[in-house]
């Protein structure tokens, strides 16, 4: 082992997605290499929970977290890995919000587990088997992680020091963030890096085509309509997220003709994307009677999935599991 | 003291219309529950629904959205706005488990202050019927 900063990298409930965005990274892999010793990363490197629990408390200068807290060993890794880290990013959406798996918070952890072992109708489990957090088999003790109540972002587990949005988090703010990280200019706890201060719009190559006023009369889901790809999405009624959500990612999924669905979350300052997407939404359909207004809004058959994609399990409402404290 | 639970209701009230109408109502010595906390707003489309989800996140049993009629705004067309935004909030509602009777929008004038006091009154045994709402997730960050 060298003398050159310890970066561990680490997944939770996530889909592998920002694990294949850091390999996205390609030959920058080695200049990160060539800067920091890679320490833990269970998905590409062969170091063990037994490594990481050998080292000194605070001696690994960053670990990068992906994936919300699901089942308790995830609970269990983050705190072993605050314990011995000076610095916790979360990495991804999952991460700082809990992201796309964050949406099962609306059912409770016995619908999930009935739905997902005993009702979907894919399943082949002729023995309804539902997994038990320690069975005995063969004379043997087996053990499996619980799953948690509710899935939660890492900082209502762990002290997070600063943030990395996307889903996944591209390269170039990945990057971007790391070289923050690594610089010792550190800006303030709690801050997003890496990423944009303004809003998606900000750096689309629609921004020029936006009307000072956008008012729609209708609301388009992308698999409605072939976008003009030379055209703001909003003034086409395409439902696009980007006036809430930060910018940074350079607008990859309009320049290839899809509308934000705001993976980059909230800018600064706004404490609640789903209601300020919402709000936004609602405040530039152009009708003022509320038939027609019930009209616009019934073309959107999820207007929670919609607007807290992303960051249901950070918002305000939590979820519809109501009164669970862990 | 009896038990019986009293909701508290957050009351978003713009300074032009509803705001004069509950002041109408206490100069005329009219008698309305004691359970709404009045926020006075400039205008009811100052009120983004980040508020709404707020107040039901610190607590509150109910909110109440009151502002002047269609047509009357000080500010011309913020009261649609109002309209739209608390329209989609209350179909967000049913999804998170929240009775969307619990948000109320009303147009109450400045001179309406019977409208105030009768609204109040419905409101309140409707929020009592449903009980209090339980409290939400403690997020610690």
């Amino acid at each position: 082992m060298t003398d050159k900063p310890k970066i561990a990298l680490y997944w939770c409930a996530s889909c592998g997605g920002c694990e294949e965005a850091t390999v996205d990274l390609a030959e920058k892999i080695l200049d990160l290499t060539s800067l920091v010793d890679i320490i833990f990363w269970p998905v590409a490197l062969d170091f063990k929970v037994d490594d990481v629990e050998k080292l000194p408390d605070g001696s690994i200068t960053v670990s990068l977290i992906n994936g919300g807290v699901r089942v308790t060993e995830h609970e269990e890794m983050v705190k072993l890995l605050r314990k011995k880290s000076k610095l916790i990013v979360a990495y991804g959406a999952c991460s700082a919000w809990g992201g796309v798996p964050g949406l099962a918070n609306l059912y409770s952890r016995e619908e999930l587990v009935s739905r997902v072992y005993r009702e979907v109708p894919s399943l082949d489990n002729p023995a309804k088997v539902i997994p038990q957090v320690s069975v005995i088999l063969d004379g043997a003790q087996l053990k499996l992680p619980e799953i948690l109540p509710r899935l939660i972002p890492i900082d209502q587990a762990i002290d997070v020091d600063y943030y990395i949005p996307g889903c996944p988090p591209t390269p170039e703010v990945t990057w971007k963030a790391i070289e923050i990280l690594l610089s010792g200019k550190l800006p303030p706890k709690g801050s997003v890096i890496g990423a944009s201060e303004k809003s998606l719009c900000d750096e689309c190559p629609l921004n020029e085509t936006k009307p000072e006023k956008i008012l729609i009369q209708d609301l388009k889901r992308p698999h409605q309509v072939i976008p003009d790809p030379e055209k703001c999405l909003l003034t086409q009624s395409i439902l696009c997220l980007g006036p809430a959500t930060r910018g940074g990612c350079s607008a990859l999924c309009v320049k290839a003709r899809m509308p934000c669905t705001g993976c980059f979350g909230p800018l600064d300052l706004v404490s609640d994307y789903g209601a300020k997407a919402a709000s936004f939404i609602a405040s530039i359909v152009d009708f003022q009677d509320q038939e027609s207004i019930d009209q616009v809004i019934d073309k959107l058959p999820d207007p929670v999935g919609t607007f807290y994609r992303y960051t249901l399990a950070s918002s305000s409402l939590g979820g519809k599991l109501i009164g669970v404290k862990r | 003291m009896s038990n019986e639970f009293e909701p508290k209701i957050v009351l978003f009230a713009c300074n032009w219309c509803t705001y004069a109408a509950l002041d109408l109502a206490g100069t005329s010595r009219m008698k309305y529950p004691p359970n709404f906390r009045v926020i006075k707003v400039m205008c009811s489309g100052r009120i983004d629904p980040q508020f709404i989800v707020e107040a039901f996140k610190q607590g509150a049993d109910g909110v109440l959205v009151a502002g002047c009629h269609l047509g009357d705004c000080h500010y011309i067309e913020g009261n649609y706005k109002t309209m739209r935004r608390v329209t989609l909030l209350k179909r967000m509602l049913d999804t998170l488990g929240i009775e969307r009777e619990r948000l109320r929008l009303e147009w109450i004038s400045a001179s309406e202050a019977n409208k105030f006091v009768e609204v109040a009154k419905e409101m309140v045994e409707q929020i009592k019927a449903f009980g209090p709402l339980a409290p939400r997730i403690q997020v610690s960050a």
